[in-house]
């Protein structure tokens, strides 16, 4: 069980708390309560898939910003091996927010970039809270060519509330860095796999969210900007954050309906969370099934299909 | 007169709707940064330009044409793109008619081929004035078209751009604008094609992190605000005051992001100058070490 449960999670909380009860008061007690214990099991199930099979949009995005949903890190340590971490943008510095490196994945060696958030508030101010500077976007750069070079496909993690706003970003070039991002991945020719896992916030995530494939876990999100600052700036009300969740269609269902998702991955059930295990094994398939249709692509194919793909994104009449 | 050569312009912002509202005949513009009284025809002539302190007044996308292509030499592109309400939001549609009006464009982009100093060019010209120049499905497109039209064409691509960032109305479809055209002008650079840029005020957001940072050279306005996050947002967000001049275009050149800072009255020269050391297609002599 997870050691922190969100508002709409209370009633499932509540009787799993009860069966745990149940539990102890049995085995001490040396009374048996196993029908009961089955019956109440059974509930909570039922509650659980009540709850999380009609989720609102706002309820989604809590999901996806629980502080212990499982981050790049741990994608890294269960779906790849000898991953070997590199650092440095070898411009300026190393942005802890982004990590990156090289792993095998199924055997092949492969590049693996991500966004990594802390989990706790001393390892989420070293990560930034996982939103990248200038850095962190020239880091993936180089490790997005160095791929290209040795011919490795590349998968990344998009997991950032968006890329840091503060004045060393600004006189560093975050806008350059990211443009200089986007031009990049339209053209590298190797295959790109790009897996939104949490949150996923306007030019920041975008950085590293090109690719042939654009996958997000069933309860991730991917938006133009923070529900929060859209309220602000269309309402001039951020208290309006849950309603904005709904009208900007930021959930992974809303997006696969907007045709901007390729994949949608489905999650155990009440969230990642819950069982990064079962969620890295369902995602390791995934991601595999797309590496191994890509690569029977030929790579200029690839690329323009790539091409084809995102400039086919936009919606609008000719008058 | 000498000395205002190297004083530092300042941009007003005057909306489209107000300054009509301010003066009814047309005939006078008060600068509302001195107040001093300006006539609207001298106004025009001076490039919009404040005689007394030297503001820059922003310039639609229709205006900036005229003062910088060869005369006559504007053919208008793709001017029949309109964009639909993706997500359903429920004034937008509104909202786009008002730009329109007040803009006289489609959208808050206008493009099409022009002649400069007699260079054949591609040019787009981004209006402030058109729901803060923000790019959306539209902009997205004709971006994309008028980049692709200068590599079937083989000539130069000017843009002008000026935006508050990505259509909040159209949410993540908006975003992707910025991977399309980057996508596009990827295509471009591969072309051996010039691609100038000119940021005009504001440029900031999905627009400055896309295809406004990708010119082979990148031209900046005088005082223009230039940057990622807007200042307003760093200040509220970090509870810090920035200092003066944090995000003009002084500042990006200063910090090596743009080529050059040129006053709107030499813009013009400007671009004839580089196209001319661009000639062949706006390949230069790329063939010839190829």
């Amino acid at each position: 069980m997870p050691s922190i449960m969100l508002e709409f999670e209370k009633p499932i909380a509540e009787l799993e708390a009860k069966i745990e009860e149940l539990k102890s008061f049995s085995s001490e007690k040396g009374i048996d309560l196993t029908e009961e214990i089955k019956t109440m099991q059974a509930k909570a199930e039922a509650l659980k898939k009540e709850i999380f099979d009609n989720l609102t949009p706002a309820q989604r995005v809590a999901i996806a910003r629980h502080p212990e949903r499982p981050g790049t890190l741990e994608y890294i340590k269960h779906i790849f091996e000898d991953f070997v971490e590199l650092h440095g943008d070898r411009h300026f510095g190393d942005d802890r927010a982004v990590i990156g490196g090289i792993a095998r994945f199924r055997g092949e060696p492969v590049t693996v970039i991500g966004h990594a958030k802390g989990k706790d508030t001393k390892e989420n101010l070293a990560r930034n809270f996982g939103m990248p500077h200038p850095e962190g976007n020239k880091k993936a750069l180089r490790l997005m060519e160095q791929a290209e070079k040795f011919g490795r496909p590349v998968f990344t993690f998009v997991d950032t509330p968006g890329a840091h706003c503060g004045m060393g970003a600004e006189e560093r070039g975050q806008a350059h860095a990211i443009a200089a991002n986007l031009a990049r991945l339209m053209k590298l020719r190797v295959p790109v796999i790009n897996t939104v896992i949490g949150e996923g916030g306007s030019g920041g995530a975008l950085a590293i969210a090109v690719g042939d494939r654009l996958m997000m876990l069933e309860n991730s999100v991917f938006s133009v900007i923070s529900p929060e600052s859209f309220a602000s700036i269309l309402w001039k009300d951020p208290a309006r954050a849950q309603e904005a969740v709904a009208a900007m269609k930021m959930t992974a269902p809303d997006l696969a309906e907007l045709g901007i998702v390729d994949e949608v991955v489905p999650e155990p059930l009440g969230g990642a969370h819950r069982n990064p295990g079962e969620m890295a094994a369902m995602l390791g398939s995934r991601l595999q099934e797309a590496l191994d249709c890509l690569k029977k692509m030929p790579v200029d194919e690839m690329l323009q299909k790539r091409y084809e793909k995102f400039r086919g994104i936009g919606q609008f009449v000719s008058g | 007169m000498f000395k205002d050569l190297f004083r530092k312009p300042k941009y007003v912002t005057v909306h489209a709707d107000t300054a009509k509202k301010d003066m009814p005949d047309g005939l006078w513009q008060k600068c509302p940064n001195c107040n001093e009284i300006l006539y609207a025809k001298e106004l025009e002539k001076g490039l919009k330009t404040c005689r007394k302190c030297g503001a820059y007044f922003r310039v639609g996308a229709r205006e900036r044409v005229r003062i910088t292509v060869d005369e006559g030499s504007f053919v208008e592109t793709d001017a029949g793109l309109l964009s639909t309400n993706p997500l359903g939001f429920e004034d937008y549609p509104d909202k786009v008619a008002r730009a329109q009006e007040a803009t006289r464009i489609n959208e808050a982009i206008l493009t099409g081929e022009a002649a400069i100093g007699g260079h054949p060019v591609i040019i787009g010209v981004m209006d402030p004035n058109f729901i803060m120049g923000s790019m959306g499905s539209v902009v997205g497109e004709k971006v994309a078209r008028a980049v692709e039209r200068a590599i079937d064409k083989r000539i130069p691509l000017v843009l002008f751009t000026a935006s508050g960032g990505a259509r909040m109305q159209e949410g993540v479809i908006s975003l992707m604008q910025m991977a399309k055209t980057c996508g596009a002008l990827a295509r471009l650079h591969e072309a051996g094609l010039l691609y100038i840029t000119v940021l005009t005020d504001p440029t900031t957001g999905g627009v400055m992190a896309s295809f406004a940072s990708m010119g082979d050279i990148i031209i900046a306005e005088p005082g223009s605000l230039i940057g990622f996050t807007g200042p307003r947002v760093i200040e509220q967000t970090m509870k810090i005051r920035l200092p003066e001049g944090f995000q003009t275009a002084e500042f990006m050149l200063d910090h090596g992001f743009v080529d050059m800072v040129v006053p709107r009255a030499d813009l013009r020269n400007t671009l004839i100058k580089l196209l001319d050391l661009h000639t062949t297609g706006g390949n230069g002599n790329a063939q010839h070490y190829a």
